[in-house]
């Protein structure tokens, strides 16, 4: 009884003090990721105020939080927005794939890390973070601008990538052998096709099959689903979050919409205690060693991501402006690279991983939001129409039918 | 419909459509997926971009639609009054318990004793436009009519008529 008393104090004072730091961070425009995991450094061992009772619960929390996450993720996709997006967008996805995970895997062997470190550190500088963007995109006013597409179509395609990328991760931290995760990533490759396909063929019966007409029995059949596909996918070494993410994906119509409200506060908490975990498996006195290279890899891997931008708007027909705005939107790393990097923690790779991987997302995530308004300043509009002057009036790629 | 719409989607958010007015000027509307809409108006400079975005509910996209629908109507029939002089557009209701409610736009000869056209009627926010004679009012009805003063006079009498003799 002693030690309820004690895990409901420290649960309290760590979701009130997420609260005050939500608050904070929403008045100067912060994404909360960064304050959250900054709160469990604090929490941490070696840190302010070391937590004692309640790490067993936080740690089963966490794990909610990435189901949550993903399942959310999912269901803002529907599957026939996927195969398209896949068919129309697949050479800015590799472009993506190429320009940011290279980097990150020659970055780790640099480091004199393994191949296993540095096929996770190639993750986490891949993904960008869909979450932390579309708040930006939409906190800036940008979703109806005509390179926003793009930028979505970058963040869907690595969210499907990771469908795949994920069960292989998860195979080779397993330490299995090259057959066995060759085998986990072919049952990998096939459960996301047959789920696409079922979600698009089957996609209506499914929903109406959990559809309930009250708000409880709805929250229950959908929770319940996603955990059980999640726990199924972990027996077949598909990664948990993948179940979860193909159960979004599988849901559509009302169904997915009613989900979505209903789920919103549970991930938002569980999310946050997910973050908060994240950051006190990090020893806050192993940051100021990594930092260096932290900053190194994220000027590295955000002017790559500028470029991947720049290239996709530049596809699509998007004019100078378009392409910047594009590229400088795709910076910030959130909540997959932590996804990542906590897979790769927990299996016990590289005990440097998880303090680079704290300081490499706050680096991107705080300051990725605040270099994407760079473009609606008026000395970078003024430097760009100097650029456009001086060079000799190339036409403007005229890509819309419209006219 | 003279403009070309453009539709794009946006994976996650919804959908987005766009036109360029004859002005060379680029609107536009994002319709989230929550029903939320916003109206997007695009920079002269930097037509990718959007310098302004007005997120609207449902009920104001609603609203913003009608105005525009019937502000386009009033706004040509005001256009026909200054070019054509002397010819005017006067809008007569159709009270309830008006004779005139479910009988037909045929019997009221409008045209044949005025000389005045009856060329719309606004029906619950709804405008239906050139209405053939067999169409039948209804109370509450708006009808549009166009002609001289005398005329318009003529089918106010003939519509206030208690008595219609057909």
């Amino acid at each position: 009884m002693h030690d309820l008393s004690i895990l409901l104090i420290e649960l309290g004072t760590v979701l009130l003090g997420l609260s005050l730091l939500g608050r904070i961070g929403r008045r100067v425009g912060l994404s909360p990721i960064p304050l959250y995991l900054i709160a469990g450094l604090a929490f941490g061992e070696g840190g302010l105020l070391p937590l004692s009772a309640s790490e067993e619960f936080i740690e089963v929390g966490a794990e909610m939080g990435v189901i949550l996450l993903l399942v959310m993720l999912g269901l803002e996709y529907s599957a026939g927005e996927l195969v398209s997006n896949l068919r129309s967008s697949a050479p800015a996805g590799l472009i993506d794939a190429v320009l940011n995970a290279l980097p990150g895997a020659a970055f780790a062997l640099l480091m004199g890390w393994d191949w296993v470190a540095a096929l996770v550190l190639a993750g986490i500088t891949w993904v960008s973070s869909s979450g932390v963007i579309a708040k930006v995109l939409s906190d800036l006013g940008r979703l109806g601008n005509r390179e926003t597409p793009v930028v979505l179509s970058v963040l869907v395609i690595e969210d499907l990538a990771m469908a795949l990328y994920l069960p292989l991760l998860t195979a080779v931290l397993a330490g299995v052998s090259l057959a066995a995760g060759a085998t986990s990533l072919v049952i990998a490759v096939a459960t996301v096709v047959v789920v696409l396909l079922v979600a698009i063929r089957f996609g209506n019966a499914i929903s109406a099959f959990i559809a309930a007409d009250d708000a409880e029995a709805l929250l229950l059949g959908v929770l319940g689903v996603t955990l059980l596909v999640s726990g199924l996918a972990d027996k077949l070494q598909v990664s948990a979050a993948v179940g979860a993410f193909l159960v979004g994906i599988a849901l559509s119509g009302p169904v997915a919409h009613h989900a979505v409200e209903l789920l919103t506060p549970l991930r938002d908490l569980f999310a946050a205690v997910f973050f908060v975990f994240f950051g006190l498996s990090t020893h806050p006195a192993e940051i100021p060693h990594v930092l260096l290279p932290a900053l190194a890899l994220a000027a590295l891997t955000m002017s790559t991501k500028v470029l991947t931008g720049y290239l996709g708007a530049k596809r699509a027909g998007i004019a100078l402006p378009g392409r910047f705005r594009a590229g400088l939107a795709l910076m910030p790393r959130g909540e997959f690279s932590i996804v990542i990097a906590g897979l790769a923690v927990a299996a016990g790779v590289e005990p440097q991983l998880a303090s680079l991987a704290t300081a490499y997302v706050l680096i991107t995530v705080i300051t990725g939001p605040m270099l994407a308004r760079i473009p609606d300043t008026e000395w970078f509009k003024a430097m760009l129409r100097r650029r456009t002057a001086t060079v000799p009036a190339h036409p403007i790629p005229q890509t819309d039918t419209s006219l | 419909m003279r403009v070309r719409v453009e539709q794009t989607a946006l994976p996650g958010i919804g959908v987005r459509h766009d036109l360029v007015m004859a002005s060379g000027r680029r609107i536009g509307v994002v319709s989230h997926r929550s029903g939320r809409r916003d109206l997007v108006l695009y920079d002269q400079d930097d037509p990718d971009a959007c310098i302004a975005s007005l997120p609207l509910t449902d009920d104001e996209a609603e609203a913003l639609a009608d105005l525009l629908g019937a502000s386009l109507m009033l706004g040509q029939l005001a256009g026909l009054r200054s070019q054509a002089a002397g010819l005017l557009t006067e809008q007569i209701s159709i009270p309830a318990g008006s004779p005139w409610a479910h009988r037909r736009l045929g019997d009221t000869r409008a045209r044949t004793r005025t000389g005045a056209s009856i060329v719309a009627v606004l029906r619950d926010r709804e405008v239906i436009a050139s209405p053939v004679p067999s169409f039948a009012f209804q109370t509450g009805d708006v009808v549009v009519v166009v002609g001289t003063r005398e005329g318009l006079d003529g089918v106010a009498a003939i519509l206030a008529e208690t008595e219609p003799d057909g």
